[in-house]
C-alpha cells in the first residue's frame, strides 16, 4: 500500500510540474513594455515554488516508497527536541520564502505602479461603476471638465458628473464605453469609482489596479500590440460583477486619430 | 321621438352590458383635446451607447441606440412627453388590460411607460442576458429584481400617482420611466409629438404635459359637449 502511494504521488507530482514546463497552459501573449518584467517574475516565482513542490512531493514519495513494508513496532524517530523546535523550523523555512518571494516581486511591482508615468503620456479618466468602465478624453481642448459627483446622470449618458452648462471645459470631453488607445503610445490612466471597489485588469498588459472610491489612483502602461483585449474586473462588487468587462482597442496612430475625430464629432 | 331615442339608448345599454362598450361609465364623453408638444432653443445632442460589453444585446442594432431623455423629431416636436388630464377629471375607472414593458436589446421599450394606478403592468425580459429593473420609486414601495434571460414576466402594480425613473442595476445605460397616473385619460407622445386625450365629458380640465427632463406645464381647458379644442405645450430647450 506504501509503495502504491508513493507511485500515485510521484505521478502527480510530476506530470503536474510537466504541464508547467512544457507550457501547456501558458500566459496570454503580452502586450505591454512592462510585462517582460512580470513574466520574469513570475517565471522565477513559479520556478522557485516549483522546484520545492517537486522536492517536497519526490521526497514524500522516496519516504513511503521507503517504509513501507516496515514492523510498525519499530521506534519512530521524532525531531530533535520534538514537535515545538520543528513547527519553528517549518516557519522559518516557509516565512524566508515567501519573504524572499515578497521582497523581490515587489521590487517588479514598485518599478512599474510607483514609477510615475512618461512626460507626454496620453491621459484618460476612468470610471467604474456597477458594472461597467466609462472612459473619458479631455477632447480638442486637451482639458478635463471638472466632476461633480451630484450630476452623475447614467441616464443621459453623464457617467462623470460633468456640468457642460457651466463648465466649457466639460462641453467637448469625450465619453465612451471602451478604451482606445494608440499602439507604442504611454498611456495614463486615473482610476475613480462610482460606488464600490472594481479592479481594472487586462491579462495581456500584465496590468492590474484596484479601484477605490474616494481616491483617485494613477496607473500607467504601454501597449505594444494592436489588437481587441478584454477589461475585466476582478474585485467582487456584486450582483453584476461576472458581466462587468469592458475592452481595450490598441489602434495604429492613424486609426486612433480617426476614431478620436469620429467620437469628437458626435 | 325622444321616447324613441331613449329606448334605443336602453337597448344599446343592454347589448353592452357584457362589457363591450359601457353607458354605465361615469367618465364616458365625446369631447377631446388634440394637441402637440414641441420645444424652442437647442436639445442636447443624444449620446451614442456603447453595449460592447454585452454582445447579445449589441448585434440587436445595426447602428448603435442613443440616449433618450431628450427624444425630438422633425419640426422641433418632443418624444416621450406624458399628457394627461391632472384636474377636472370625474376620477378613474377601472383599468381593464395590462401594460407591457420590455427589456430588449439592453433598452427599455417603451421608454416611458404611461400607466393607471392599480393597472396590471407586466416586465419581459426579452434579451439572452440577465437584467435587474430597479424603479427608483419614492412614494410607493421600492424594489429591485432580477431576470435573468428566459425568466417569466415580472406581474406587478403601483398603488399611487408618480413619476418614477426606471433602471438596470446590471446595465448603467439602460433607463426608462413609469408614469402612473390617477386618470384613465393620458397620453404619450410620439416622434410626432402629437397627443390625443379622448372619451371627456363636457368639463372644465386642467391638462398637464410631462417631459422627463423639462418637468410639467399645464394649461386649463374648458370643453362643451362632443367639443375638440387644439392646446399646444411648448418646452424650452437648453443644449447642456
Amino acid at each position: 500500500m506504501g509503495k502504491l502511494f508513493a507511485i500515485v504521488v510521484t505521478v502527480i507530482a510530476l506530470v503536474s510540474a510537466a504541464f508547467f514546463a512544457m507550457h501547456t497552459w501558458w500566459l496570454p501573449v503580452d502586450i505591454s513594455t512592462t510585462g517582460p518584467a512580470v513574466d520574469h517574475q513570475l517565471t522565477e516565482t513559479l520556478i522557485g515554488t516549483g522546484v520545492l513542490f517537486l522536492a517536497g512531493q519526490l521526497l514524500l514519495g522516496a519516504f513511503a516508497w521507503g517504509s513501507s513494508g516496515r514492523s510498525s513496532d519499530r521506534k519512530t524517530k521524532v525531531f530533535p527536541g520534538g514537535a515545538a523546535p520543528l513547527v519553528v523550523a517549518a516557519i522559518l523555512v516557509v516565512g524566508v520564502e515567501i519573504f524572499t518571494l515578497t521582497f523581490v516581486g515587489s521590487k517588479v511591482w514598485g518599478a512599474i505602479y510607483l514609477a510615475p508615468a512618461e512626460a507626454g503620456s496620453l491621459q484618460i479618466d476612468v470610471q467604474a461603476e456597477q458594472f461597467a468602465f466609462y472612459f473619458r478624453y479631455p477632447g480638442p481642448d486637451g482639458k478635463f471638465g471638472a466632476v461633480h459627483p451630484d450630476k452623475i446622470d447614467d441616464g443621459s449618458g453623464n457617467y462623470f458628473g460633468l456640468d457642460p452648462a457651466n463648465d466649457v471645459a466639460a462641453r467637448d470631453d469625450v465619453v465612451v464605453g471602451s478604451l482606445v488607445v494608440p499602439v507604442n503610445q504611454p498611456v495614463a490612466l486615473m482610476l475613480h469609482s462610482k460606488d464600490v471597489g472594481h479592479s481594472f485588469y487586462v491579462r495581456e498588459l500584465r496590468v492590474q489596479q484596484d479601484f477605490v472610491p474616494g481616491l483617485d489612483i494613477p496607473l500607467h502602461f504601454t501597449a505594444t500590440q494592436t489588437g481587441k483585449f478584454e477589461i475585466v474586473c476582478t474585485q467582487l462588487c456584486g450582483l453584476g460583477h461576472y458581466n462587468m468587462k469592458a475592452y481595450l482597442q490598441v489602434m495604429t496612430p492613424g486609426d486612433y486619430t480617426q476614431w478620436l475625430k469620429a467620437q469628437e464629432s458626435q | 321621438m325622444q321616447r324613441k331615442i331613449f329606448m334605443l339608448l336602453a337597448v344599446a345599454a343592454l347589448v353592452s352590458s357584457n362589457g363591450v362598450i359601457s353607458f354605465a361609465m361615469p367618465a364616458a364623453g365625446s369631447g377631446a383635446i388634440t394637441g402637440k408638444v414641441t420645444y424652442t432653443g437647442t436639445p442636447p445632442k443624444m449620446k451614442p451607447i456603447d453595449m460592447s460589453k454585452e454582445p447579445s444585446c449589441a448585434k440587436q442594432h445595426a447602428t448603435p441606440v442613443s440616449t433618450e431623455n431628450v427624444a425630438t423629431g422633425p419640426g422641433n416636436t418632443l418624444e416621450f412627453v406624458v399628457v394627461y388630464i391632472s384636474a377636472g377629471d370625474t376620477g378613474p375607472s377601472e383599468p381593464t388590460a395590462a401594460v407591457r414593458y420590455d427589456q430588449k436589446g439592453c433598452q427599455y421599450l417603451p421608454h416611458v411607460l404611461p400607466m393607471q394606478v392599480g393597472q396590471q403592468l407586466q416586465i419581459f425580459n426579452d434579451d439572452q442576458t440577465s437584467h435587474n429593473i430597479h424603479p427608483l420609486a419614492k412614494v410607493n414601495q421600492e424594489w429591485n429584481k432580477s431576470q435573468p434571460a428566459g425568466s417569466p414576466p415580472i406581474d406587478t402594480k403601483y398603488d399611487k400617482p408618480e413619476f418614477i425613473p426606471v433602471k438596470c442595476n446590471i446595465h448603467p445605460w439602460m433607463h426608462g420611466y413609469f408614469v402612473v397616473l390617477n386618470t384613465t385619460h393620458y397620453s404619450i407622445t410620439g416622434p410626432d409629438g402629437a397627443f390625443s386625450l379622448k372619451g371627456l365629458p363636457a368639463g372644465k380640465y386642467t391638462v398637464t404635459a410631462w417631459q422627463e427632463q423639462y418637468g410639467t406645464q399645464t394649461q386649463d381647458v374648458t370643453i362643451g359637449a362632443g367639443e375638440t379644442k387644439a392646446i399646444d405645450f411648448t418646452f424650452k430647450a437648453l443644449p447642456y
